[in-house]
């Protein structure tokens, strides 16, 4: 066990909308290497969670910490991938094309080549294919692929065994557990306990607020 | 810490704002009503007759203070949306739009009083005059305010992208007022300005200063209403909302 | 960082604009139809219209622009890739810029190539022409990045339709005062380089601030 600070820690984490309540306070943490799976009912607020940790909502209370650090934009953008429920995919442009532009945008891993990150999503021959003829699955597997080409290490994915098939869910399962090997880390949303990855896991439970 | 800075903080609590509010609402409108009352029988019976415009001048005790307040309004509320949106205090938020309705009523008023004041001296109801025209465009920054903080569901951001927006504007208005003036110099050459070159004998100042504290007085009872009610709707389901409603149906 | 993110941008857009190579010209098509039906409500004939010309073009240009405002964050509001933009480590800012400047080349561009012609129709003054197309040059790509904060402040909703009408024309007032304005000063033969000039200043403002401001208000929206 190392001395260095987790790769992202919270603590007294509190969001409501509307007056309601979603979650909160909550407190926890993750290291490199370690995944933690985030469980609860729909409308238990996991997402929101997520989307408060990747920076897109603001927290009513409480700090987000990464690598030891207060999580400033910056910072917090070259050291999180998302994965959201909108794949952000153009319908128009082709996958590799969509893929050339995730890259300019995030930035690249060093070592790793579009063509090669759609041939581990299992798409290898899908390169020229417009995105709105790919099927949900395929959408999928090909933000994955995008997951795989991002430079940060702590990967925030919500639901994604979503929309996949067994083979797929293994696909994911087998990306985590590489990603974890190499130093990274993944926080994960689901409301099945079927599709743990098999890797160091801790859980949280949300609970839907009163 | 400075009583004053404490004072702000209580204000913040939804509760007692409420408490504040309902207890000066009331105040500030009989105040506002006695001023007004006093104005408007000055600017009748006591002040004389312009001796270029006769008696349709007196229209301007109404209109130069609703047009001082359409502009004094746009610019509270963008302070006010400033401090929400760095801040993100809610009250602030509450603050800045309930002062919008108020302002496009002022703004109206100024419109249409201005049109009445201008009728014998252009002949038409309406002028292309630079003044009108800039009020006129306030008013749709004003409904435009309006219109988005009512478009948008979640009360905090529907306030925070109006209040966006009311910034942008008052950082744009003066632009909005130079160039307005400038097209009308482009087009009409010198137009008959609604005060003229006359300023104002001293004898028909009193009812002026009545009328600007009275649309003050009229504004501040305004705004804490209108505020108390946003706020009562924000917070409803909550037990000292229920406890006030409770309150109130038991006394009856 | 930021260069390579631009150049993903522009690739991207370019690209997408080739697949959809029609929509390009829909708001020269509607410029067209605006002064098609000036033309017919005036009553076509040459003294008429030659007078108000300049200004018809500006406003059809302006409505143009208006109309496309839509396309400008819509598409990437609702696959997503507005979050990504908000998560990537270069300043959304810069990100709503190049976005403005793509939809700009591909919107606004088109009409201003085909002023002259529009021009014809209406039978504008030869003369007024360069200083029409000065005016649109510095004009339109300003009503872009003005019309790109109404545009994201606008950006979470379904149907805006007169809203974004209503947000945009206040902010637009001075940029149609100064743009048609210009012309109006040329064609009664003076000089019309201080419109021109404000026009040039206010597009140096604007291209730093509007994207700040579209940025918050596109922050604002997507919580």
């Amino acid at each position: 066990m190392s001395n260095a600070p987790p790769l992202l820690a919270a603590r007294g984490l509190r969001f409501a909308r509307n007056e309601q309540p979603v979650f909160g306070p909550l407190a926890f943490s993750v290291d490199a290497g370690e995944a933690l799976l985030v469980q609860g009912d729909n409308g238990a607020g996991k997402t929101t969670l997520l989307r408060v940790l990747a920076g897109l909502l603001r927290a009513d209370e409480g700090t987000i910490e990464i690598d030891g650090r207060p999580a400033a934009p910056g910072l917090r953008a070259r050291a999180i991938a998302y994965l959201g429920h909108l794949p952000a995919l153009k319908a128009d442009l082709t996958a590799l094309e969509n893929l050339h532009f995730l890259c300019g945008l995030h930035g690249r891993r060093k070592g790793q080549l579009p063509e090669h990150a759609l041939a581990i999503v299992g798409l290898a021959g899908y390169e020229d294919t417009l995105a709105r003829q790919l099927s949900a699955g395929q959408k999928k597997r090909l933000s994955l692929a995008r997951l795989w080409l991002a430079p940060a290490p702590l990967w925030l994915l919500d639901e994604p065994y979503a929309n996949l098939d067994l083979e797929g869910i293994n696909l994911v399962n087998r990306m985590v557990q590489a990603h974890l090997r190499e130093g990274g880390a993944a926080l994960l949303t689901t409301h099945g306990a079927y599709a743990a990855p098999p890797v160091r896991t801790r859980m949280l439970q949300l609970e839907r607020a009163a | 810490m400075h009583p004053l800075v404490r004072w702000f903080h209580q204000l913040g609590s939804p509760p007692y704002f409420d408490r504040f509010a309902a207890r000066w609402t009331p105040v500030a409108y009989i105040a506002g009503i006695l001023v007004m009352a006093y104005g408007v029988w000055a600017a009748l019976f006591q002040v004389p007759a312009d001796y270029q415009q006769g008696d349709s001048f007196r229209i301007l005790y109404i209109h130069v203070p609703a047009a001082w307040m359409s502009l004094f309004v746009f610019g509270l509320m963008a302070f006010y949306s400033a401090i929400a949106l760095v801040w993100r205090i809610k009250l602030c938020e509450i603050l800045a739009m309930a002062c919008a309705p108020i302002g496009a009523a002022f703004t109206l008023i100024t419109l249409a009083t201005g049109s009445i004041w201008g009728k014998p001296m252009w002949g038409t109801w309406w002028d292309w005059d630079p003044r009108l025209t800039t009020e006129l465009i306030l008013l749709f920054l004003y409904l435009g305010v309006i219109g988005l903080y009512n478009a948008i569901e979640d009360r905090r951001s529907a306030a925070r992208a109006a209040g966006l927006l009311a910034i942008v504007g008052v950082a744009l208005l003066p632009v909005i007022r130079y160039s307005v003036v400038w097209w009308n110099s482009l087009h009409q050459g010198q137009t008959i300005s609604l005060f003229g070159k006359s300023h104002m004998d001293a004898s028909m100042l009193p009812p002026l200063f009545a009328m600007i504290v009275a649309t003050k007085l009229w504004f501040i009872g305004s705004l804490l209403a209108r505020a108390r009610a946003d706020n009562l709707r924000r917070e409803a389901g909550k037990d000292w909302v229920l406890r006030l409603a409770r309150g109130t149906e038991a006394s009856r | 960082m930021m260069a390579s993110a631009a150049r993903a941008l522009i690739a991207r857009d370019a690209r997408l604009l080739w697949r959809r190579r029609g929509d390009a010209l829909q708001p020269a098509l509607f410029a067209l139809l605006v002064v098609v039906l000036f033309a017919l409500a005036l009553g076509g004939e040459a003294r008429a219209l030659e007078r108000v010309a300049a200004p018809v073009l500006w406003l059809a240009s302006l409505l143009a622009g208006l109309l496309a405002l839509d396309t400008l964050f819509r598409g990437d509001a609702e696959d997503g890739s507005l979050e990504q933009w908000m998560l990537a480590p270069v300043p959304l800012s810069w990100l709503v810029l190049v976005r403005t400047f793509m939809h700009w080349a591909t919107t606004a561009l088109p009409l201003l190539i085909a002023t002259p012609v529009l021009g014809e129709l209406l039978h504008l003054p030869r003369a007024q022409l360069p200083v029409l197309v000065g005016s649109l040059a510095l004009g339109t790509p300003l009503l872009s990045l003005l019309g790109a904060v109404v545009a994201a402040l606008t950006v979470g909703m379904r149907r805006s339709g007169i809203l974004v009408a209503l947000l945009a024309l206040p902010l637009y007032v001075p940029v149609l005062v100064f743009g048609a304005g210009s012309v109006a000063v040329a064609a009664q033969g003076l000089d019309a380089t201080a419109p021109l000039l404000l026009l040039g200043a206010g597009l140096v403002l604007a291209l730093v601030l509007a994207p700040l401001a579209a940025a918050a208000a596109i922050r604002i929206a997507l919580t």
